[in-house]
């Protein structure tokens, strides 16, 4: 069986989006979790104020992005191996996901249901805004990567090859 | 209650004898049978034997010995002597892939025997991910919100059969979800990480939630180590079992949804 060649199917392009969907959202969790929980110190693993709904989406959340992250490296290998990974579409997806995620952790999860705030014993307003913009500015990124997906595509230079 | 005081107690070399020989059993069996199945078929793979070895030392190491004695006052002992019976025991076992090393060496009337068990409506059933969880997840959570958790140190029986409990519930669990040893009731891609993903869910949820509120007789800080310590380290066993049911998944896939052009 030749692995070089070519195979492509009719489900790359939304395999494309999810995929990065998926990487952006366990990124972005995944470096939550090691700069603002281990490094900084500035979110606590648990803060007592939690609500019971929050403790519980946050749990799904770390669960699903562990998850997303594994099947999304495992979608780009199959991409990959196939030569139809879209890399353009594929990081606007990412940065959409993370976006995404990181808008409602820091709106929903933050501040609505009160799983831990960014900094403690700190103004927490401008964190919360910077935090916010930063997330719509990852959506707004991703949106204009994914538009612009017409030109010609990578994907034909590399079956080229 | 006496028989707790004798296992704080230093143990002696008699105890150490008795308590172990369970264990260096199961090794010296799997070994033999590694050998006997070396002759008529295909070369065993020497990982496996190395996690058999490995994962029956973990169960070992929870069940008797320092830290097991340790983990009757410190509930982050505690904590690591669930995550080896519980998690990372069980999983070593599943990739020493017991069962087919049994069917390729028992009598042919014993093997068939056991395909049938394996094959049966009982098997199927508590191997469901579904009830799988349930029971795992489920065992958990009664264990350390409700007080059981201290009626186990009182009562010998029942910390026994928490115990076994914790070991069955991890192994099944991790069957389950990744198929290593011959499965034949095989469930979907999508339902077993469903399944996985509200398991590991549950999982740190409850790590956090004993973070928050100890269990009867363990004092604030212990819960609070126990607590992060069963977090992390049940992500991190967890990982594995995500990777191993995507390489499993995404090796088959390629072959079925794909034309070659």
């Amino acid at each position: 069986m030749n692995g070089l060649e070519r195979r492509k199917s009719n489900y790359d392009e939304p395999f494309n989006f999810w995929s990065g969907i998926l990487f952006g959202l366990g990124m972005v969790a995944f470096i939550d979790e090691v700069v603002f929980h281990q490094l900084l110190h500035w979110h606590h693993f648990y803060d007592l104020s939690t609500t019971n709904v929050g403790l519980i989406s946050d749990g799904l959340f770390h669960a699903f992005s562990w998850f997303a992250t594994v099947v999304a490296l495992f979608m780009v290998a199959d991409l990959r191996k196939r030569k139809v990974w879209n890399f353009k579409r594929w990081m606007g997806a990412v940065y959409v996901g993370g976006g995404t995620f990181n808008l409602y952790d820091g709106i929903i999860q933050h501040k609505m249901m009160r799983i831990h705030q960014i900094r403690y014993n700190v103004d927490i307003f401008y964190y919360d805004v910077v935090w916010n913009v930063l997330a719509a500015l990852m959506i707004i990124v991703g949106l204009i990567l994914l538009k612009k997906k017409k030109t010609p595509s990578p994907l034909k230079k590399i079956g080229d090859v | 209650m006496h028989h707790h005081g004798g296992m704080n107690e230093s143990t002696s070399t008699f105890e150490w004898l008795s308590l172990s020989m369970p264990f260096v059993l199961l090794i010296v069996l799997y070994i033999v049978a590694v050998i006997y199945s070396n002759k008529k078929y295909r070369k065993w793979p020497v990982y496996r034997t190395l996690c058999w070895i490995t994962g029956i030392s973990s169960i070992a190491l929870a069940c008797f010995g320092p830290i097991a004695e340790k983990a009757h006052s410190s509930f982050q002992a505690h904590m690591f002597t669930h995550l080896l019976l519980g998690m990372l025991g069980p999983l070593l076992l599943v990739f020493a892939s017991p069962m087919r090393l049994v069917l390729r060496t028992a009598p042919v009337k014993i093997a068939r025997g056991i395909a049938k068990f394996l094959k049966s409506r009982y098997v199927q059933w508590i191997t469901h991910p579904i009830l799988a969880t349930i029971l795992n997840l489920g065992g958990l959570w009664v264990l350390y919100t409700t007080e059981l958790y201290s009626a186990m140190h009182s009562v010998f029986l029942l910390y026994i059969l928490v115990h076994l409990h914790v070991f069955l519930a991890g192994y099944v669990f991790t069957v389950s979800m990744i198929y290593i040893d011959p499965t034949p009731h095989r469930t979907s891609f999508f339902l077993r990480s469903t399944m996985l993903i509200l398991a590991m869910a549950a999982h740190n949820i409850l790590s956090k939630w004993i973070y928050a509120h100890p269990p009867a007789g363990v004092e604030l800080m212990d819960a609070q180590a126990g607590g992060m310590f069963m977090y992390y380290s049940g992500d991190a066993v967890d990982l594995i079992i995500v990777i191993v049911l995507c390489y499993q998944y995404f090796k088959n896939r390629l072959g079925r949804k794909t034309v070659q052009t």
